[in-house]
């Protein structure tokens, strides 16, 4: 096992090279003059030409690359031109406000969408299987931004139960129920749409595994109806939702960028949108990059675990 | 040569098949789906036909009128524009991009998807790397990068979206194609003179075809929700251009006064989206074959019994462990009724081993597997008959009883090892799970049993065995394993369903010289389910011969062997080779047996049999006593004829 | 003696292997070792093998699907793999393939017709009216109605679609055919329908057989020379009597004793394990050295050649202490 996680850990360098060189190419590729980018249409000549060389934008591509990748293993990513501070500053600090939302979302709609999903196929056609049919449905269906806004009128608008904007308790001055309250709505909206693909893949992934023949073989056993389900059945369909779970949490990771703008929550999403707005490429590139990261990071230990449930896949 | 002009060559029925669009509407939410679609996309088109107000023209002084306002039946936004006019030509734009970026990443998705999985190997692998490094980005936030790039607008997100993708298409089509080209098929184009690119594009493309209209269908309303959501963010539409999204972004700004600018288009997509989605969902149900059959229905832990009320209980026999009467069991599949077995009688004594043999489709796995109620339900019910244990009417049994007899009084060795052990737990937890679901011992305890059960099987160094999963294992010790399982409460009663039939024949040869001392040392009764006389007469005192789902001949297997009663076991006697008679020519059965749901009137076997006659063909053959011990259902049995000769 | 039509020398499969991009060399598994033998024209040859053997490999070399990675395959005369290469649709001419599995081998979404224009079009180059007679004289050859052309592979029995998966194979009317368990998908009466059919179209079209398959009895009743291969080599290769008589190889001899047969108790040994050795890490003697009773220090060191039996021209065997060979009863 320590093996295959370290063959793992070895395979995700290239994976990381591969992700520095997309972003760097992404952001290499805008057309026009980066400097005249950063420095707006007013530059002078002779700043447009600092820029330009404190930029590297004077050497060969991949010089420009090397320069800009050894930057970015001694975590300078560069200055961020419209916030003036250093991009690794502003993208940790809104990264762990993102974290914590697609964390709890991640949390929510893994639960949520794996019981739903059980319940579903051991009552299948029955009442419960339908109606959870019909919420996936609506789940899969609704915009995370318009499902986002309607919560706002009816929770934060009308009942008044939770906050509809406002998240700073990360940065003091509020207190863990303060975050909470903060959290539910957003975090809900975010865990809706990923709630309804996972319970319907652990629907299908759980009424396949029935039909197995050692589902059969448990069953001629004389085992319990609830031990074949539940531990027979349940532990191979996971095998299958696991990764679903994995891809999930990219789903998650980037529909923060909706919901952190719908609910003003600090996060890295709502910065992304507003850097790519004001053309504050470093901190595109950097936003981009450490959600990516994080994204395959939490992919790899997705995979840790499907193969610790299954033995097959430890090779 | 055409002498033999044999019932074989009979056409085959054409199965009927519903047209396709006709299994769409059957399903309803699709169809609702489908029809709601149907009118957004007719509005969307003959929008310029329609009397609307200009969508773009501002007017300051009507600004955020409610709906059902003088002139404009959904109000005004916040510039003063017809909330109606912008909703049609913004669904519009939504459905337009939508669908182009659908069509650009199916394309290039299934272009890149079908290159990779035929031509496999480098060009595979490097395919498939890119596509991975693209797919680590989460999906949303390589839109956004590439907006970034490009700049923000409607064509650009379009472009986001589609690439986006592709590694989607590309990865689901690969799969599919790889699985494919290594079908027997496109070897078979390639002996038939065809190139590659012209197998590609002739024999595997049909085959994808469904799967690219399913993923079509299931990411269409994704990319719409996406190129709303950049939209949305304002980095799709600009104005005064408006699609679905950017409406919806426009309308979070006046939120708190006119929540109808946002919640209208909101709607709409919600609408769109959800239509879409039960259109492809039922396209896919329609497209996939698996979902088609009705496939994807969860068996219950026990075989349905409907047994006609009133009924008289067949009496019982009192020396038999197993005694089986007029056992019925049906599938129901969709409105054609399958009589898998049609009236079993089976009796089977203490120590005694059963063979039953028969092609497949004659019901023998069935029979064995209702006697436990292990036939799937649905689609499988037995609607007859009686089974009885020493006694014991086990359709009438609670599930509780059943289950205390599964596993214990009644155990089961199934046919292929590999699929009927589970492959996440070890093998030593899986005996142990079956020793503990009937006997009251511990963890240490049972696996000192299960260990010691690993060695009553001859499997090598067992106590390390147990720790090994199934895939570990080859296929004789997999079948060891399933057989120590078996043993693992001293069975009474063990079923056999072709337990050797997926084995090598040395393997095989194993199994059975285990099987043959194991019975005797641990005195049970077995019930061995095979389609092989070699393998019968290996083991069993007796054989059932069964057909068209009833036995018809039964009685001792040196008896049956050399002088079978019923035509139809002579037959299936001399139409298989046998070791050291290669001079023999084989004497084949023509034509076909008969479909359980559609069984001829008379001897099933009729239509083949070459002593059959006008009574035959009349009415119900029984099956009747013939010799001691011995039964065959036949009007003119061949017994003695043989021995006269 | 005629000259044969196909003729192996040394030939070798070998799967995996090469090296990672870091220069790490990946497993191997040698498919198939040291395989020398010929096909005369108008005979059958049997292959017989448990899974894994690599027989398979071996049909799909014989038919040019696949290549040897050592050693040298000819057809009369001139080197397969290259004729394979250059012109692939040339050798599909003279040979062809009946699979396995008679449905997967038909592709789904084509009608008969389409699959068995196929070959017409693509390796003859037949017209229209040429091809239609052609096609009703195929199925008449595999006793199939001509009305069934325009049907899907669904709609046909096993049985019958291996019947159209022999008149594929038939269409370029070529020389040689290799059959790749052309029956072990079938139920046994129809089986036999199978066997006849194959039986009686040799005769009449003068076809060559590989015959592959696993099953003991199948082999004997349609072969005139049999090669018994285990683990990736040939075990023995003789006429079909000689080796089910005189078996020269325990292996053989095991496969004889292990084979049901109606009437008779199976008699193998019982602690016999029936496991082949592992592929990754081949064992440098005899590879049955392990589930061999007359097994000592020397098979299991060194690898015994194959060589041609004490007594007879054409019967070879790769064993250092060949069973006694009493004659065995039957044949």
């Amino acid at each position: 096992m320590t093996a295959y996680i370290a063959k793992r850990l070895l395979a995700l360098i290239p994976v990381l090279f591969g992700l520095t060189l997309i972003v760097f190419l992404i952001m290499a590729l805008i057309p026009g003059d980066p400097a005249r980018a950063i420095l707006g249409a007013y530059a002078t000549p002779e700043n447009l030409e600092r820029l330009n060389r404190q930029l590297g934008l004077d050497r060969s591509m991949p010089e420009q690359y090397l320069i800009w990748l050894g930057n970015l293993l001694q975590g300078d990513l560069g200055r961020s031109y419209s916030l003036n501070r250093p991009v690794i500053d502003e993208v940790m600090e809104r990264f762990s406000a993102t974290l914590i939302l697609a964390g709890t979302a991640l949390v929510i709609c893994s639960v949520l969408g794996l019981l739903a999903g059980i319940i579903s196929a051991v009552r299948q056609f029955g009442w419960t299987d339908r109606i959870v049919t019909f919420f996936v449905l609506i789940g899969i269906s609704t915009p995370s931004f318009f499902l986002g806004l309607l919560l706002i009128l009816l929770f934060a608008v009308q009942l008044r139960w939770f906050p509809a904007s406002g998240m700073y308790a990360i940065y003091g001055g509020g207190d863990l129920p303060d975050l909470i309250r903060h959290l539910v709505l957003p975090s809900l909206t975010l865990a809706a749409v990923a709630t309804g693909v996972i319970a319907r893949l652990t629907r299908t992934a759980m009424l396949e595994v029935l039909r197995q023949d050692y589902i059969r073989t448990a069953r001629a056993k004389g085992l319990t109806e609830r031990k074949v389900i539940y531990r027979h059945a349940f532990k191979a369909a996971l095998v299958s939702v696991i990764p679903v779970i994995g891809i999930q949490a990219g789903f998650v990771l980037g529909g923060a960028v909706y919901i952190e703008t719908v609910f003003q929550w600090p996060g890295i999403g709502a910065m992304l949108v507003n850097a790519i707005s004001t053309r504050d490429i470093l901190l595109v590139q950097g936003g981009v990059l450490v959600v990516a990261a994080s994204y395959v990071l939490f992919n790899l230990a997705a995979d840790v675990v499907q193969s610790i449930l299954d033995p097959r896949l430890r090779r | 040569m055409s002498a033999v002009t044999e019932p074989a060559a009979a056409p085959p029925k054409r199965a009927d098949r519903p047209d396709s669009i006709r299994l769409l509407l059957n399903n309803k939410m699709a169809a609702g789906g489908f029809i709601i679609l149907v009118l957004m996309v007719l509005v969307a088109l003959i929008a310029p036909l329609l009397p609307l107000a200009d969508p773009n023209a501002t007017a300051p002084a009507n600004r955020l009128l409610r709906p059902m306002s003088e002139g404009h039946l959904l109000g005004t936004d916040a510039l003063g524009r017809d909330i109606l006019s912008r909703i049609i030509w913004g669904l519009r734009v939504s459905l337009a991009v939508g669908i182009s970026a659908t069509l650009i990443s199916a394309f290039f998705g299934s272009l890149i998807g079908l290159t990779a999985g035929y031509v496999g190997g480098r060009t595979d692998t490097i395919m498939m790397r890119g596509i991975d490094m693209v797919m680590a980005f989460p999906y949303i936030l390589l839109a956004l990068a590439i907006v970034a790039v490009l700049g923000p607008g409607l064509i650009n997100a379009l472009y986001a979206i589609a690439i986006v993708n592709i590694p989607f298409f590309a990865r689901n089509i690969r799969g599919v194609t790889l699985g494919l080209s290594r079908r027997e098929f496109v070897d078979s184009a390639r002996m038939s003179g065809k190139s590659h690119t012209r197998i590609l594009f002739t024999e595997i493309l049909p085959n994808v075809m469904p799967v690219i209209v399913i993923t079509m269908s299931t990411t269409v309303g994704w990319m719409i929700l996406e190129t709303a959501g950049l939209s949305f963010l304002g980095l799709g539409a600009q104005p005064p251009q408006a699609d679905l999204g950017s409406m919806l972004g426009d309308g979070r700004r006046v939120l708190f006064n006119a929540p109808h600018v946002a919640i209208v288009p909101g709607i709409v997509i919600f609408l769109l989206v959800m239509s879409i989605n039960l259109f492809g969902d039922g396209v896919r149900d329609v497209l996939d074959p698996r979902l088609k059959s009705g496939a994807l229905t969860r068996p219950v832990a026990r075989t349905a019994v409907e047994r006609p009320p009133g009924e008289p209980m067949p009496a019982a026999d009192d020396n038999a462990v197993l005694d089986v009467k007029g056992l019925k069991t049906e599938f129901h599949l969709g409105r054609t009724v399958h009589k898998a077995v049609g009236g079993v009688d089976l009796k089977l004594g203490q120590t005694e081993c059963l063979g039953i043999v028969g092609e497949s489709g004659s019901g023998k796995s069935v029979t064995a597997m209702s006697i436990m109620g292990l036939v799937p339900t649905p689609p499988g019910r037995i609607t007859g008959g009686a089974i009885r244990l020493k006694g014991e009417d086990l359709l009438a049994a609670s599930d509780a009883r059943i289950r205390q007899l599964r596993g214990g009084a009644v155990s089961h060795v199934f046919q292929d090892p590999l699929a009927t052990l589970h492959p996440l737990f070890t093998v030593g937890h899986q005996i142990m799970e079956a020793v503990r679901t009937h006997q009251p011992v511990g963890h240490a305890e049972a696996r000192k049993k299960a260990r010691d059960l690993l060695e009553l099987v001859r499997i090598p160094n067992p106590e390390q065995r147990l720790d090994s999963y199934p895939h570990e294992l080859s296929g004789g010790m997999r079948q060891r394993v399933s057989i120590a399982m078996a043993l693992a409460n001293d069975a009474e009663l063990l079923i056999a369903d072709e337990p050797t039939t997926a084995l090598d024949v040395t393997v095989q040869a194993q199994i059975l010289v285990l099987m043959n001392k194991l019975r005797h040392e641990k005195q049970a009764s077995i019930l061995f389910i095979t389609h092989d006389f070699g393998v019968v007469s290996a083991l069993c005192d007796r054989i059932a011969v069964m057909y068209a789902g009833r036995i018809v001949e039964t009685g001792p297997t040196e008896q049956i062997l050399a002088d079978p009663a019923h035509p139809y076991t002579r037959k299936l006697i001399d139409c298989v080779p046998v070791l050291g008679e290669p001079e023999r020519r084989l004497d084949a059965i023509q034509g076909l047996p008969p479909s359980v749901a559609d069984l001829p009137s008379g001897c099933a076997f009729a239509p083949r049999c070459p002593r059959a006659q006008e009574p035959c063909l009349a009415g119900d053959v029984a099956l009747e006593p013939i010799a001691e011990g011995r039964a065959a259902r036949c009007l003119f049995p061949l017994a003695g004829e043989r021995g006269n000769a | 003696m005629t000259a044969p039509l196909i003729e192996m020398d040394n030939v070798e499969r070998v799967f995996g292997g090469g090296r990672t991009l870091f220069g790490r060399q990946l497993p191997a598994v040698h498919a198939v070792q040291q395989v020398s033998l010929g096909v005369r024209p108008g005979e059958t040859l049997g292959v017989v093998g448990e899974s894994g053997c690599g027989k398979s490999t071996l049909a799909r070399m014989v038919a040019g699907l696949d290549r040897p990675t050592g050693g040298v395959i000819r057809f009369k005369g001139e080197d397969l793999a290259a004729a394979a290469k250059n012109d692939f649709n040339a050798l599909a001419r003279q040979i062809q393939y009946v699979f396995q599995d008679p449905v997967s081998s038909l592709n789904p979404r084509k009608t008969i017709r389409a699959i068995l224009e196929a070959p017409l079009i693509h390796l003859l180059g037949l017209k229209r009216a040429a091809r239609r007679e052609r096609l009703a004289e195929l199925m008449d050859a595999v006793n199939l109605r001509a009305e069934f052309l325009d049907r899907y592979p669904h709609e046909f029995s096993g049985g019958q679609a291996q019947r159209i998966g022999i008149a594929r194979a038939l269409a370029a009317s070529p020389e040689l055919i290799v059959l790749d368990e052309p029956v072990s998908a079938l139920d046994v009466s129809v089986q036999a329908q199978v066997l006849n059919l194959l039986d009686d179209l040799k005769d009449r079209y003068g076809l060559t057989y590989v015959f592959i398959s696993h099953d003991l009895s199948v082999v004997e009743s349609v072969s005139d020379r049999v090669a018994v291969m285990y683990f990736g080599r040939i075990a023995e290769i003789g006429p079909a009597m000689e080796i089910f008589a005189r078996p020269l190889h325990h292996y053989t001899s095991l496969l004889l004793d292990s084979a049901p047969v109606p009437g008779k108790a199976v008699a193998v040994p019982e602690g016999e394990s029936g496991e082949l050795p592992d592929p990754y890490n081949p064992p440098p003697g005899c590879a049955f050295a392990a589930r061999c009773p007359a097994a000592d220090d020397t098979c299991r060191k060194e690898r015994p050649p194959i060589d041609v039996a004490r007594g007879t021209r054409d019967h070879f065997a790769a064993c250092f202490h060949p069973p006694q060979s009493a004659g065995r009863d039957g044949g």
